[in-house]
């Protein structure tokens, strides 16, 4: 299954890689991996899409928290995260199919970035999904080149996260029972 | 405030936290510190191999409780340690590792003797540092020392480059670990888990302890045995855990798992309520996973959030120090006791009379013999000796499960075991450790011909140091272990077993100037025992033991806790 992870790290050399050895020491393919900088520098923020075995699921958090980088980690997977990802596609185009084009451009919200006689080169946002869709009805109009960012995503609950990073420990055994049941 | 060089600065923190021993190994890049330990009152031992100062970092750590410091020079230096830092890390043992790296400028030119020791290192430690700025040494090394004894101990490894050892800065002790924001401890159970878990406690029929190294991390060996007295639970041990609770206690019943007795397994498969405290449900103490304790609830509590439900979903986990909630609860029962005691206290009590007699009915047992030595005959020699006192420290395969079965221990810290990653070489180097930090203690080596070959060169570390070790070689020709899976599961296709061209013992003890005797008859052994413990330095004893004995009980790998294998297969007669 595709597990949606959310976490922030101490800006440290080395805390990228701890992150991503609980999941590859496992076998486990990552999907998409972005990391950037956070309102406090010393932060940064880190979604990770990866494949893994459901069983796993909350093993695999509570292994990347006990971490001593790791300052708080999140699995959105199932919860109402908002979730983005934004994709630069470059297309090629003639006059003929250009009125079309823009059309789609204009009704998917994709921006244009740079035109020249040839080609467009597109910033479109939106979820996984959408980006899916809409990448693929872009080919029907011709060949592409396109690179994608990877998922970013925030929890969706209304207030902001609670400062207890143990608050969630005993909770979530529940869940793990289920799980884990042989 | 005075100005020092990296390596001084290095040297002077170690000393700061208290540490009075390093065990070693020197080259290239850690040479300025060895310029710096050559008038310095730290102690150094230069061991023979970078792998068994991590071991003997190990034992040491192991036996004090203090943590234990080895160092080594970078690229093979640092490889070779790495076996003894994932030892460290599967057993939670508190180890610090220095290592020297190349000069900044030069990492990731392939310069000589570079390595990628903090990638490397990186899955084998709870933690680690590259430090290439001298500025953060001093709190590096303070930081490390924090993490590697704190919460769920663990080794921590600090890489240190070269130029950092040589340039010099104004020295300022570190007055105060920083604020560790990704490092959160908890400690305390709260209030509602405490009562619902002696809830759970006075509603059970059957209740079991389950018991593990994490006792012995926590220093918790009297709030076990007032726990377990104060409701009077039968208490089993994973081999991590031996001597947590005193082997004569009369609550206690054994090891469990793949070795452990009839009792203790029968025990935790009958239970109804599972109190597992500082374990891990190891899969060679739950065997297959779905048929371990089946129909008991499960109280958990372990100072690791992660394994809460890693193995076994426990129907109350408490994230805790094993010691504090064990105080918590102790507390609780007595307040309680009153009025729940007399809850199922007939049921209670004949639970504890059924798991006697299956401690009477399936005692550990073995074939006594007039002409050979039999293997577990000789540990019980040397348990007669040690008397519960001894530190005994063992290698891995048949003679640490013999160990682990038969000797006794009065407390904690006296019982040296590679219990999670069963790394063979292991015993000696401990030993070696152990020695030096219980010098006031008998310290046994006991090792297998297998993992004793793996270590030898440490004789001369012992020799030199005139380090007291007992060496024992539990000598059975062959990788004893593996003959035993070979004879029950591969149809006694033995393959690459036969420790042949073993050196002999008594030329080999005095090549390295250490007293030593071969006994193969059982009548000599105790006058043979006798002669190693009158020495007053170290002795090698090798004791040629019966060659095809076997372990048991045995559960196979991925059985059920149950179904043990209790003794020896009798031969199958065609035609029967
Ligand atoms: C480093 C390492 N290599 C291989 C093994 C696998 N192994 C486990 S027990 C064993 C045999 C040990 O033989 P010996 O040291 O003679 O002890 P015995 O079992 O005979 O007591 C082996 C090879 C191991 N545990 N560690």
């Amino acid at each position: 299954m595709k597990q949606l992870i959310s976490l922030l790290i101490e800006n440290k050399p080395g805390a990228l890689m701890r992150v991503t050895g609980v999941l590859t020491a496992r076998g486990y393919n990552i999907e998409s991996l972005t990391v950037a900088r956070t309102l406090d520098s010393t932060l940064s923020s880190m979604t990770i899409v990866v494949d893994v075995d459901p069983v796993m699921q909350f093993l695999l958090i509570k292994q990347i928290k006990r971490l001593v980088n790791v300052v708080e980690v999140t699995d959105l997977t199932e919860s109402r995260s908002v979730c983005g990802e934004m994709a630069l596609v470059k297309i090629e185009t003639t006059p003929e199919k250009r009125a079309a084009l823009l059309k789609e451009i204009d009704v998917f919200g994709a921006r244009i970035a740079k035109t020249d006689l040839l080609s467009y080169t597109l910033e479109a946002t939106g979820t996984s999904d959408e980006l899916d869709s809409f990448i693929s009805l872009l080919h029907s109009y011709g060949t592409i080149e396109m690179i994608r960012s990877g998922a970013i995503a925030i929890s969706g609950s209304s207030t902001t996260k609670s400062d207890d990073p143990l608050a969630d420990i005993t909770d979530s055994n529940g869940e793990a029972q289920e799980a884990l049941q042989v | 405030m005075s100005v020092m060089s990296g390596a001084q600065i290095l040297l002077e923190s170690l000393m700061r936290e208290d540490v009075e021993v390093v065990f070693g190994y020197p080259g290239g890049v850690t040479l300025p510190i060895y310029d710096v330990l050559y008038d310095h009152p730290l102690k150094h031992i230069l061991m023979r191999h970078e792998e068994n100062a991590s071991f003997a970092a190990e034992g040491y750590a192991r036996t004090t409780g203090k943590v234990g410091v080895c160092m080594a020079t970078s690229g093979p230096g640092a490889t070779n340690l790495t076996t003894g830092l994932v030892d460290a890390l599967m057993d939670s043992i508190p180890i610090v590792a220095i290592t020297g790296q190349v000069p900044s400028k030069l990492i990731g030119r392939d310069a000589f003797q570079e390595a990628d020791t903090f990638g490397i290192t990186r899955g084998a430690t709870k933690h680690n540092y590259l430090v290439k700025d001298i500025s953060e040494l001093a709190d590096t090394i303070h930081e490390a020392f924090y993490v590697a004894s704190s919460g769920r101990p663990g080794p921590v490894l600090v890489d240190t480059t070269k130029d950092v050892l040589i340039a010099n800065t104004e020295y300022r002790p570190a007055i105060q670990i920083e604020k560790m924001r990704g490092y959160e401890l908890r400690i305390d159970p709260t209030d509602d888990e405490v009562d619902e878990a002696v809830e759970f406690l006075w509603q059970a029929e059957r209740p079991y302890v389950y018991a593990g190294g994490g006792i012995i991390s926590s220093g918790a060996s009297d709030e076990l045995a007032e726990f377990v007295e104060s409701l009077d639970a039968p208490v089993a041990l994973t081999v991590m855990g031996l001597g947590a609770m005193p082997t004569e206690h009369p609550n206690f019943i054994s090891m469990l798992g793949m070795h452990g007795s009839y009792a203790a397994n029968m025990g935790v498969t009958e239970c109804d309520l599972l109190i597992a405290l500082g374990v891990r449900f190891d899969d060679r103490v739950t065997g297959r996973l779905d048929a371990f304790a089946p129909n008991a609830r499960v109280l958990h509590v372990d100072i690791d959030p992660a394994e809460m439900g890693k193995n076994r979903s426990p129907d109350l986990g408490i994230v805790g120090d094993v010691k504090h909630v064990l105080q918590r609860l102790t507390q609780r029962i007595k307040e309680t006791k009153e009025t729940q005691g007399r809850k199922n206290k007939e049921a209670r009590g004949s639970w504890k009379e059924r798991i006697t007699g299956w401690m009477h009915e399936y005692p550990y047992s073995y074939e006594p013999s007039k002409n050979e030595i039999k293997p577990q005959k000789l540990i019980q020699k040397i348990d007669s000796i040690s008397g519960g006192e001894a530190v005994m420290s063992v290698d891995v395969g048949q003679h640490q499960m013999w160990a682990a079965q038969y000797m006794r221990f009065n407390g904690p810290r006296q019982w040296v075991v590679s219990g999670g990653l069963g790394a063979m070489g292991f015993g000696l180097p401990a030993a070696l450790g152990a020695q030096v930090g219980r010098p006031d203690k008998v310290v046994f080596a006991l090792v297998g011909d297998g993992g004793f070959m793996m270590s030898l060169p440490e004789l001369a570390t012992i020799a030199s140091n005139k380090l007291p070790v007992k060496i024992i070689v539990l000598n059975n020709g062959t990788l004893g272990m593996v003959r035993q899976w070979q004879e029950l599961f591969y149809d006694k296709r033995y393959c690459a077993i036969d420790m042949d061209c073993f050196p002999n013992c008594e030329l080999l003890g005095a090549a390295f100037g250490i007293k030593s005797r071969t006994v193969d008859k059982p009548g000599d052994l105790d006058e043979a025992l006798d002669e190693a413990m009158a020495e007053e330095g170290p002795f090698l004893l090798d004791v040629k033991v019966t060659p095809e004995e076997n372990v048991f009980p045995m559960v196979p790998s991925g059985g059920a806790v149950n179904e043990m294998i209790l003794e020896q297969p009798k031969p199958v007669t065609v035609g029967d």
